[in-house]
């Protein structure tokens, strides 16, 4: 049994691994096959793993996931301008860096819990927010964004070859982060953050995790301190979404405010519990479902809505393109919040309790029939 | 005179004018069941909670072990051997039976925090035998996939108790084991009490049901008013009359 349980953890990395890279076969026919939205995926699954890891496994439920992933944008796009274009020495630092604040935010944070500790963490997120607008600004460069210019320093690239014309882009040992390859960088930084989730998932760390969710009174009184391993899962989980932020950064070296703003927070709390909070796969699911049908919906305007309701008599066509045109495009935000509610009032378990209950109904009718069969 | 477990001297505790404790002097032997009874509001639940260190008390002290635990951390006292079982099962009802003994099992192995995530639980074919046994021991081995939660009371009861002996505590708080819980399961839970006694486990018991306390208590220690009004063997106590006035025969007036 135990063979077997270790067996299964390559077989999951192999098969995960599998699909991820072939994404760019499997989503061409679902016409999702271009490098941005790939490279979305990517980034935002290892933001959605690392949420999971702190909100999944202990409960907790953070609204200032943003700030580490604005961290890590700026200090990726900070380690472009002075050290190299190399992403490497980016990634590194961003999520170290990410790692540091997410352990400042995350002690004052986890003094309270429930309710308390969400408008803590909204509170970090605001407060982080303005001060890139405001008293960052030279850090930040405020509502600009931070950007590449020639006039930076670059120290180790000048160790080795003479600044070029125009501005450089961004590369791992010569090869360009721009297109596939970018996705293919993110890609495997997405299969190394699902093989580290998938450890703590299976490791006693887990599980104390799990336990403190379930009932952290009890787990007090069996000899547990608490606050370490909440802040651990609150750490870990800030330093993926620092790595999320970098990765941002080394497929397009900009950094805004805008990505600290506390809807990019909560885009990660619906992610998650749309896919399905606590399981392994589910934000991964809910990731894709979200970037794929914002890059559908928010693409449709009145002349595509035109054309799709063509068949319709013209006095119908026009009042189901009234209709319908508030939920496309700019409006794609109302579908996804009709779609979140009806998740959470159906499926409060997300699309991976969905997919279960379906698996249970199959299974439960299979067998009824054959103890059918059996009984004629 | 057997050695001492847990010693609490002239303890003392008001809550504004009220005074739950009053002058408390109580000393828990090794190895030995110690029942605390007494009518409602007597201060018992006051004085479990000082023995674990939840409150502390105004004057006096609280030694385990010989070590003063007064103002300690709930985790910190656990690692030091006092496990307490509580009124209304804490248990972690999210997870599996397995897991639910797993986890005091891991805390008593690792300590009060540990950081190691590239072990995996499979491996940890210790914890997993010596929870196994532990179920074994309440019955329960044969449902170790199921859900904590989904269990009735007196099972989750027995869960607790489980969860609570699997770490060999030196000396093991039981709030009212029994209380709610129908006359078999009742019997089921003194036979288990009786049973445990490995290593010279001291208990303490809070409990209304007499039958339970003269079944598994050496010793009784009647509470009145937040006062210790007799302390003594099962039988000392049943004929004596300042007890019978307080406590026993307080119904009938």
């Amino acid at each position: 049994m135990i063979l077997e349980k270790k067996r299964s953890d390559l077989v999951t990395m192999i098969l995960f691994s599998m699909v991820v890279l072939s994404m760019p076969i499997w989503l061409n026919p679902l016409g999702a096959n271009y490098p941005d939205l790939l490279q979305k995926f990517a980034i935002f699954g290892i933001f959605a793993i690392g949420y999971n890891i702190l909100f999944g496994l202990t409960g907790y439920l953070s609204f200032g996931h943003a700030i580490f992933l604005g961290v890590g944008s700026y200090t990726a796009v900070w380690s472009f301008k002075l050290l190299s274009m190399n992403v490497i020495p980016a990634v590194i630092s961003s999520v170290i860096l990410a790692g540091i604040v997410a352990a400042f935010v995350g002690f004052v944070s986890l003094r309270r819990s429930g309710i308390y500790f969400s408008i803590l963490t909204l509170a970090f997120a605001q407060m982080f927010y303005n001060l890139a607008y405001s008293v960052l600004t030279p850090i930040t460069n405020g509502e600009t964004g931070l950007q590449l210019a020639l006039e930076d320093p670059r120290v180790i690239d000048r160790l080795f070859s003479t600044a070029g014309e125009g501005l450089p882009s961004t590369e791992l040992f010569g090869l360009s982060m721009s297109g596939y390859s970018g996705f293919y960088f993110c890609a495997v930084m997405l299969i190394v953050a699902f093989y580290v989730s998938l450890k703590i998932f299976n490791s006693p760390f887990g599980l104390k995790l799990k336990a403190i969710k379930s009932n952290q009174h009890r787990m007090k009184y069996t000899g547990y301190n608490t606050r370490p391993y909440l802040l651990t899962a609150f750490i870990i989980s800030g330093m993926f979404a620092g790595l999320a932020g970098a990765l941002m950064a080394v497929t397009d070296p900009l950094a805004g405010a805008e990505r600290m703003q506390w809807t990019a927070s909560g885009e990660v709390v619906l992610m998650t519990i749309l896919g399905g909070v606590g399981t392994l796969y589910g934000p991964l699911l809910g990731v894709v479902i979200i970037k794929y049908l914002e890059n559908i919906f928010s693409a449709v305007n009145e002349a595509v809505l035109q054309t799709f309701f063509d068949f319709l008599p013209s006095w119908l066509q026009d009042t189901m393109v009234v209709i319908v045109s508030p939920f496309v495009g700019e409006g794609w935000h109302l579908t996804l919040g009709l779609m979140f509610m009806g998740i959470v009032i159906f499926l409060p378990g997300g699309i991976t309790e969905g997919f279960q209950k379906m698996k249970k109904r199959f299974f439960t009718k299979e067998n009824s029939e054959s103890s059918n069969q059996e009984g004629k | 005179m057997s050695e001492s477990v847990l010693k609490i001297t002239n303890v003392n505790k008001s809550f504004g004018g009220l005074k739950a404790l009053n002058n408390i002097n109580l000393n828990i032997e090794k190895g030995k069941v110690h029942a605390i009874i007494g009518p409602n509001g007597a201060g018992k639940s006051t004085l479990l909670n000082v023995c674990i260190g939840l409150l502390a008390p105004d004057t006096g002290t609280v030694e385990f072990n010989g070590k003063n635990i007064v103002g300690k951390q709930a985790h910190e006292i656990n690692q030091m051997g006092l496990v307490r079982v509580f009124q209304t099962p804490e248990i972690f009802a999210d997870l599996s039976l397995l897991e639910n003994v797993m986890v005091p099992a891991l805390a008593k192995r690792d300590g009060s925090f540990k950081f190691k995530i590239f072990r995996s639980l499979a491996n940890e074919v210790d914890i997993m035998e010596e929870a196994i046994s532990a179920l074994d021991s309440i019955g329960m081995s044969d449902k170790l996939y199921q859900l904590a939660g989904s269990m009735s009371r007196g099972d989750k009861r027995r869960l607790e108790l489980a969860v609570c002996l699997i770490q060999h505590p030196k000396l093991l708080l039981l709030d009212e084991p029994t209380a709610g819980m129908a006359r078999h399961d009742t019997n089921q839970t003194i036979e288990l009490l009786k049973k445990i006694k490995e290593g010279g486990m001291a208990k303490i018991i809070i409990e209304h049901d007499m039958h339970v306390v003269f079944s598994v208590a050496d010793t009784i220690s009647v509470l009145a008013r937040g006062e210790i009004i007799a302390t003594g063997t099962p039988d000392e106590i049943k004929g004596n009359p300042v007890v019978q006035e307080a406590y026993l025969g307080g119904s009938d007036e």
